[in-house]
């Protein structure tokens, strides 16, 4: 599978597809079972500082060619989470994904992160849910060079920042992450959205606003991906309702190095991808590509 | 699938549960459930207790958002979503005991229902678990009752009943239901023996559909790889009867 091999930055990676934050990667040993269910890579849950229930039920419901969510940043805490890590970074390459109101904080948890075994941070500057957080940090590039700064000079680990789609700037705020030294940029998180229950006159979620993922989004990812290539020129990792080969090859098409994938474990399990792998594979030698690296911003030269 | 469903009958079936009927053409096996939502509660998940084309969901107050539900009536409105999970493998041909445990009772029965299983239904008093035996009496060739104060059938817990009930009888399967405690001690029982078990567990649920991880026990979501578990992939379990996650996600060890 050496064809399948990606490089990001410094890091090397054995196959482009990795677990998204948020996904199957709270405890220790989902994360080891998606190893074994052939991802390349798992992004941690976002973990903060301290303890998190997120958004009571309902955070969550399916629609139509995706899912919204709201789940509201639910995690252990960064204390706790020393002995999630301890059990997965053995098994495969973790990148830890954290969320924080404040570049000091933000640079506190990678720290942290990375004494776990953490083989990069993922900046959550993107969730969509959580008040004084993700997109709330997020949208504004004198912040966010702030907080890529931040972190840069606190871990020797690669720093990747995830950004949010709702926004108009997405490409100064991906300039922001590059000017502040960042080592990636991961695009995109889901979209804002909400669903109403007409027979009860109200929201269904009790945030009330929550995240479109999904196929449904798609589109929109490629689009923001292809924007980024021509805007910024550290790597970029596709995100964004890929469900099987030919969605994660629009990405990397667009020019992202390698891609996550999240909703589509609902309906396709864990196996995702290792079939994704196989897939690509096939695509490759039908198509005479030599290594990923050739695929990567075809779509966009 | 979502779904809104209206309440089409209310049961009592013990001063602190009840049972409501609805109608909803979705196909759901015996053990699968459905997260259930209506404004002033946490959506929760609930097993169904009829999987027939009328559906039925029977749950007993334990909290604000059962006791919200408890106050419903007959034309209201429910947001269904499911069904979820993998539900029991039945097959008639296996000799088969389940064994439920309180509110754990009513899930299984369209089990017996279904394939005339036999049953040992276990409770804290007779109150809890008389409204199940109307149908014990229908659809099994035997049946037996234990309480833990002895105010119906055998004088004690399930566990020791099934013991009892071992000397003279011989199945093939074990599905149990119930508190985690007793399915503990039972799944010993099943391994030191020998029986074959499926056993349905219970975790703090959020998105249901097997994306979160909220509910994980070990490597396994209870949402999808269960809510039914073999005894061997049970045996597998180290937070099985020890240990469980909250809201959080931070492990709550209680054994």
């Amino acid at each position: 599978m050496n064809a399948l091999r990606v490089k990001i930055g410094g890091l090397e990676f054995d196959n482009p597809g990795m677990v998204a934050s948020g996904i199957m990667d709270e405890t220790g040993l989902s994360m080891v079972r998606m190893f074994s269910s052939g991802a390349g890579a798992v992004v941690s849950k976002s973990i903060g500082s301290l303890p998190n229930p997120g958004h009571p039920n309902p955070n969550f419901t399916e629609v139509p060619s995706g899912c919204i969510n709201a789940m509201g940043l639910p995690n252990p805490g960064i204390d706790a989470f020393a002995e999630e890590m301890g059990i997965a970074t053995p098994k495969g390459k973790v990148i830890g994904s954290i969320y924080a109101a404040t570049p000091e904080e933000f640079a506190v948890l990678a720290g942290r992160m990375e004494d776990f075994g953490a083989c990069a941070v993922e900046l959550n500057l993107s969730c969509p849910h959580a008040r004084g957080y993700g997109i709330e940090v997020g949208t504004d590039p004198v912040l966010v060079t702030k907080i890529v700064s931040a972190v840069k000079s606190t871990v020797s680990i690669p720093v990747w920042a995830k950004l949010t789609p709702n926004t108009h700037i997405l490409t100064e705020i991906g300039k922001a992450v590059e000017s502040g030294d960042g080592d990636a940029i991961v695009a995109i998180n889901t979209l804002k959205a909400m669903i109403i229950a007409p027979e009860f006159g109200r929201p269904v979620l009790s945030n009330k606003i929550g995240g479109l993922s999904g196929e449904a989004i798609k589109p929109v990812g490629v689009r923001a991906v292809y924007d980024l290539r021509k805007a910024v020129s550290i790597p970029i990792i596709g995100v964004g309702g890929i469900s099987d080969y030919r969605d994660a090859l629009e990405y990397i098409m667009a020019g992202a190095s390698a891609f996550q994938i999240g909703t589509a474990i609902m309906n396709r399990g864990p196996e995702i991808f290792r079939t994704i792998n196989e897939d690509l594979m096939d695509f490759m030698e039908r198509y005479g590509y030599r290594s990923m690296g050739d695929m990567v911003g075809v779509a966009n030269d | 699938m979502t779904d809104i469903v209206t309440i089409k009958d209310v049961f009592a079936v013990n001063p602190y549960g009840k049972t409501f009927t609805f109608d909803w053409d979705a196909k759901v096996r015996p053990g699968q459930f459905i997260m259930v939502w209506a404004p002033g509660m946490d959506e929760i998940p609930l097993s169904l207790s009829s999987v027939d084309k009328e559906k039925s969901i029977t749950f007993k107050t334990i909290g604000n958002d059962t006791r919200k539900l408890f106050n419903m009536k007959k034309g209201d409105e429910l947001r269904i979503r499911g069904p979820y999970g993998n539900g029991y493998t039945l097959d008639r041909r296996k000799k088969t005991l389940v064994v439920g445990g309180g509110i754990g009772i009513a899930p299984l029965l369209p089990v017996i229902k279904m394939i005339s299983a036999d049953a040992v239904f276990a409770a804290r008093d007779r109150q809890e678990l008389e409204y199940s035996i109307p149908l014990a009496k229908e659809f099994c060739e035997k049946y037996w009752i234990a309480t833990d104060d002895g105010s119906l059938g055998f004088h004690g817990n399930a566990v020791d009943l099934v013991r009892e009930v071992m000397r003279d009888n011989r199945y093939d399967m074990i599905i149990a239901c119930g508190p985690e405690i007793m399915l503990f001690f039972l799944h010993k029982y099943c391994i030191e023996t020998g029986i074959d078990c499926q056993m349905s567990l219970e975790r703090h649920m959020k998105c249901g559909c097997g994306l979160c991880g909220a509910c994980m026990i070990d490597d396994q979501r209870v949402c999808v790889d269960g809510p039914v578990f073999t005894g061997d992939q049970i045996a597998r379990m180290k937070d099985f009867g020890h240990c469980s996650r909250d809201a959080s996600g931070t492990l709550v060890r209680f054994r």
